[in-house]
């Protein structure tokens, strides 16, 4: 086998020190009646040559992005990850190191994710962020707990138009926090915010989504002021490569902002891992889930890091806890954090407004009636294709396309509606033949 | 060492970003638009390698040293895994891409299902969850479900949990919305039955377990805990964070437990990058495989898809279907043991109690016997006669330039130190440790200074949590700091010539 590191002479010397017979001996504790008396039913061990084979015929059966041209987005977008990433997340130093629970070996990682705190801080407008969630849905949840313990109301309002998974994912965690769910439909495409205003009455949080999930651009201010109004905590999910163009939550009156962070970094990966992010206002510092790490000195007065305010957490508050989150997804993070310096503030800008001025072009070229014609879109949009969007979809694949998601899976009434993706790796000759293997 | 954001200077880039020529930006409504930029780090891209890269240089992985962080099974982490997690037809695959186009994909989640139910001995599994604990939360969710179903869900409000389980598995009970019951561990480090049997009652949902437990002992009277359960109606959850210790040799199934979580990213070897990303999975007995999360991976012939039609599930756990680039690590991983998993656990299981014989003289042990995969010694002598704490042991350890093994933890120990070193140690390595074990504890009378101030050659000394904690600086503070945009100030410092 090809992980195995004693050999039968060290096994011989190491039981003896022991003062067993044989390793079966060291099993003495495990009753006869729960042990596995047969090998388990699995494969030969397999050499890395023949994993590797094995490993890329199945991959081999897969269409990725790339062997295909695909508009394909819906919460988990084709944009370009730096070499950088790659490179620095490979190291073996980041990639093998656990949680940083003794600092003076993980000041590598602790430095690194205060960095990543302070870049989500700054894209969302917001005072304190965690060191990750698990992904864009989980936070959501985590939301909720933060909004049900800050204001000791039990029902949360999801925008219609927030990500129907993320919605999906608030609904099941909901029955154990004690909480109930409401939504509030969308009208023409996005939320209106004094339908939302009504619906907030006695809830802890609001929470919608800035671009929605069809791409259209909510009235954020409004329905985050409406939220407000009612003493209901305005949570704003959000995309990081709309924050070089949109304003930040934290400016328009959000109490927490969330996130996939997919999009900055990390690889489509058939929907993970990737990072959730969640950040607040500095009134819910002590609410926050998960790991946070903090600035501190060392005995000698040096600046260091550490995993801090750590009573809120598991290992110490147990039942008590602020949530029970120990493994995060930090790698995944750090992804994020060195996407986002690669690109710098006018990189952030310029991708956004890239994706902004493919996805109007498209729009403009197909010449598809869209199903919101009144918004204002980013990246994404939906549009009619005159006939089940199913259909569309086979046929542009049959060309190498794959031109969307189907709105009908999660909204009644859009059978023949798209959902079109335009990230920065797609080219005008891309939508051209988008254009063609549609409306041909 | 400078922050990023200490390095950074108006104007600077690295990357560059695709702007089509020729069309104009569109407008976003001003009340939408971004007024101030954010404060992201402007450096070129050398500048960036260096930083990270320096960073790098102040952390410790598996790939640096021996690591035995107890509970947390830090195993050799194969590169191969890396390189086929990043077969583009994996790396570059899109959730929602149609079911033909996704068939390698599907074959992978489902044949991994297969092998963990076999691993667990259990019937059904849901790759869905992110994390042990995510799976844990699931766990119990999956029982509110089921209780519902029988009209039981009013009544059986309670949860069962160890007292030397993880903080994991009492945060999972509340956020789950059910009440803690704390069970005693008994002299021989196994569950206190008498304790167990007063606790346990109609209004019992279940229990959660971790066999071994967090102090590396297989529980003695595991089928009499299970037998109390199942008679009075409840259902048992096993943590498989310990499941290292027993792969092909004791199934969590066998065992009794009806539902299990599988650590992906301790026992089957996914890097856990700092923090995560890990993978939860949880395993089920059949009357449970109805509540399990959508979408199940299902098999119809020869074809693989994705099935949303499962009325009684409780529904999503997180996005799309679990995080799929563990789930090949993972799947390489146990391609290359195969059907000779268990030689895996013998060896972690050896490993631990060499290392237990060969420390045992010179530090306490509070529970006299062989261990699993991993055991927990203490520094409560060291404490009582030299002043020298778990923590000071820890500190010291760095020195000989191993990661210290979790401390403080089972809290029913004081002075604890859980010591989990894994199959893929050499015997040199485990000899070295325990020598520098040795070394410490006699250090700890002769010279004990030396401990207290250790480490002594890390990038920081020992850093001050409580100012962390009561300051709560938890972002970088721009407007504390000086103006960046001036030019830095020369260094006076004069050095020799070093090279030609």
């Amino acid at each position: 086998m090809t992980y195995v590191c004693l050999t039968d002479a060290d096994r011989e010397a190491m039981l003896e020190t022991i003062g067993v017979a044989s390793i079966d001996e060291l099993f003495r504790d495990v009753p006869e009646g729960v042990r596995l008396d047969r090998p388990l039913d699995l494969g030969r061990p397999l050499s890395e040559q023949e994993i590797v084979q094995r490993l890329e015929e199945l991959a081999g059966r897969n269409t990725p992005a790339g062997t295909e041209t695909s508009f394909l987005g819906a919460g988990v977008y084709d944009h370009y990850v730096p070499a950088i990433v790659d490179a620095i997340l490979e190291r073996g130093e980041f990639l093998t190191a656990y949680t940083p629970y003794q600092p003076e070996l993980s000041q590598g990682v602790l430095q690194a994710l205060f960095e990543y705190q302070t870049v989500i801080c700054e894209l969302t407008g917001m005072d304190v962020s965690n060191a990750s969630g698990y992904d864009g849905t989980t936070v959501a949840a985590d939301a909720c707990y933060i909004a049900k313990h800050a204001t000791g109301r039990t029902k949360v309002v999801l925008a219609e138009s927030l990500n129907p998974q993320v919605r999906q994912v608030v609904r099941t965690y909901a029955p154990g926090f004690g909480l109930e769910v409401v939504d509030v439909p969308h009208r023409d495409g996005v939320t209106d915010p004094e339908e939302l205003r009504a619906a907030a009455e006695d809830a802890a949080c609001v929470i919608f989504q800035q671009p929605n999930f069809f791409g259209c651009l909510e009235r954020a201010p409004d329905i985050a002021a409406a939220a407000s109004d009612a003493g209901a905590l305005a949570v704003a999910h959000v995309d990081p490569i709309s924050l070089g163009v949109l304003e930040a939550p934290g400016e328009y009156g959000c109490a927490i902002a969330i996130g996939e962070g997919q999009a900055v970094g990390n690889p489509l990966s058939f929907g993970g891992p990737h990072f959730g992010f969640i950040a607040a206002r500095e009134e819910f510092t002590r609410r926050m889930p998960g790991r946070i790490v903090g600035e501190t000195t060392d005995i000698a007065g040096a600046r260091g890091y550490v995993l801090t305010l750590q009573t809120r957490e598991q290992h110490i508050r147990r039942e008590k806890a602020t949530s029970n989150i120990t493994t995060n997804q930090t790698l995944l993070a750090l992804g994020g954090l060195i996407n986002l310096c690669w690109l710098g503030p006018e990189g952030l800008r310029e991708l956004g407004e890239t994706c902004m001025v493919l996805a109007e072009h498209a729009k403009e070229r197909l010449g598809l009636p869209l199903v919101f014609p009144e918004q204002t879109t980013l990246k994404e949009f939906a549009i009619r294709v005159g006939r089940p969007a199913a259909d569309a979809i086979r046929e542009a694949r049959k060309r190498g396309i794959h031109p969307g998601y189907p709105l009908g899976r999660d909204y009644e009434g859009m059978d023949d509606a798209l959902l079109v993706a335009v990230t920065e790796r797609r080219t005008l000759d891309d939508i051209d033949d988008l254009a063609e293997a549609l409306v041909e | 060492m400078k922050l990023v954001f200490e390095k950074s200077r108006p104007g600077r880039r690295a990357g560059r970003v695709p702007r089509p020529e020729k069309l104009i930006v569109p407008e976003i409504p001003a009340e939408l638009r971004r007024r101030t930029p954010p404060r992201l780090p402007e450096l070129p891209e050398n500048e960036i390698v260096r930083h990270f890269t320096e960073l790098t240089t102040r952390n410790f992985g598996i790939d640096t040293g021996f690591y035995p962080l107890g509970s947390c099974t830090m195993k050799y982490n194969p590169r191969v895994n890396e390189r086929v997690a990043a077969l583009p037809g994996f790396r570059d695959l899109h959730p929602l891409q149609d079911e033909d186009a996704s068939q390698g994909a599907l074959e992978l989640m489902h044949e991994l299902q297969d092998i963990l139910a076999e691993i667990t001995g259990l019937d059904a599994v849901s790759l869905q969850p992110a994390a042990g604990s995510q799976g844990e939360l699931t766990g119990l969710m999956l029982m509110r479900a089921y209780f519902a179903d029988k009209g039981e869900g009013d009544r059986r409000r309670k949860i069962v949990v160890a007292d030397t389980a993880h903080g994991t598995n009492p945060a999972s009970v509340t956020m789950a919305g059910y009440q803690l019951v704390k069970v005693d561990t008994d002299k021989r480090g196994n569950i206190d039955l008498d304790d167990l049997r007063a606790k346990v009652d109609d209004e019992t949902a279940g229990l959660m377990l971790t066999n071994p437990s967090t102090l590396g002992l297989f529980d003695e009277h595991i089928e009499e805990i299970a037998r109390t359960f199942h008679e009075i109606g409840g259902l048992l959850y096993y943590d498989g964070a310990n499941l290292n210790a027993v792969c092909g040799l004791s199934r969590p199934g066998d065992m009794g437990f009806d539902i299990v979580h599988i650590n992906l990213h301790k026992t089957f070897s996914q890097p856990h990058g700092g923090g995560g990303p890990g993978g939860g999975p949880i395993a089920v007995r059949r009357q449970l495989e109805r509540y399990l999360p959508v979408p199940a991976v299902v098999k119809d012939g020869k074809r693989f898809r994705l099935d949303y039609d499962r009325p009684k599930s409780i529904g999503k756990v997180r996005a799309f279907t679990g995080p799929f680039g563990v789930f090949v690590r993972s799947y390489a991983f146990i391609l290359a043991w195969g059907r000779e998993l268990r030689t895996m656990s013998e060896d972690a299981v050896l490993n631990a109690n060499y290392l237990l014989a060969r420390l045992k003289d010179s530090y306490d042990l509070p529970f006299d016997r062989l261990c699993m995969h991993e055991f927990v010694v203490a520094a409560r002598t060291l404490k009582r006669e030299h002043g020298i704490t778990a923590l000071d042991v820890a500190k010291r350890l760095m020195d000989y330039g191993f990661h210290p093994p979790t401390i403080y933890f089972p809290l029913i120990v004081q002075e604890a130190l859980m010591i989990e070193p894994t199959e893929t140690e050499t015997k040199e390595t485990l000899d070295a440790f325990a020598d520098a074990m040795v070394a410490i504890a006699r250090e700890a009378a002769e010279q004990p200074a030396l401990l207290k101030e250790a480490p002594h050659n890390r990038p920081v000394q020992r850093l001050d949590e409580v100012k962390a904690a009561k300051r709560a600086v938890v972002r970088y503070r721009f407007e504390d700091h000086p103006d960046l945009t001036a030019e830095p100030a020369k260094s006076t410092e004069v050095e020799a010539p070093k090279g030609v």
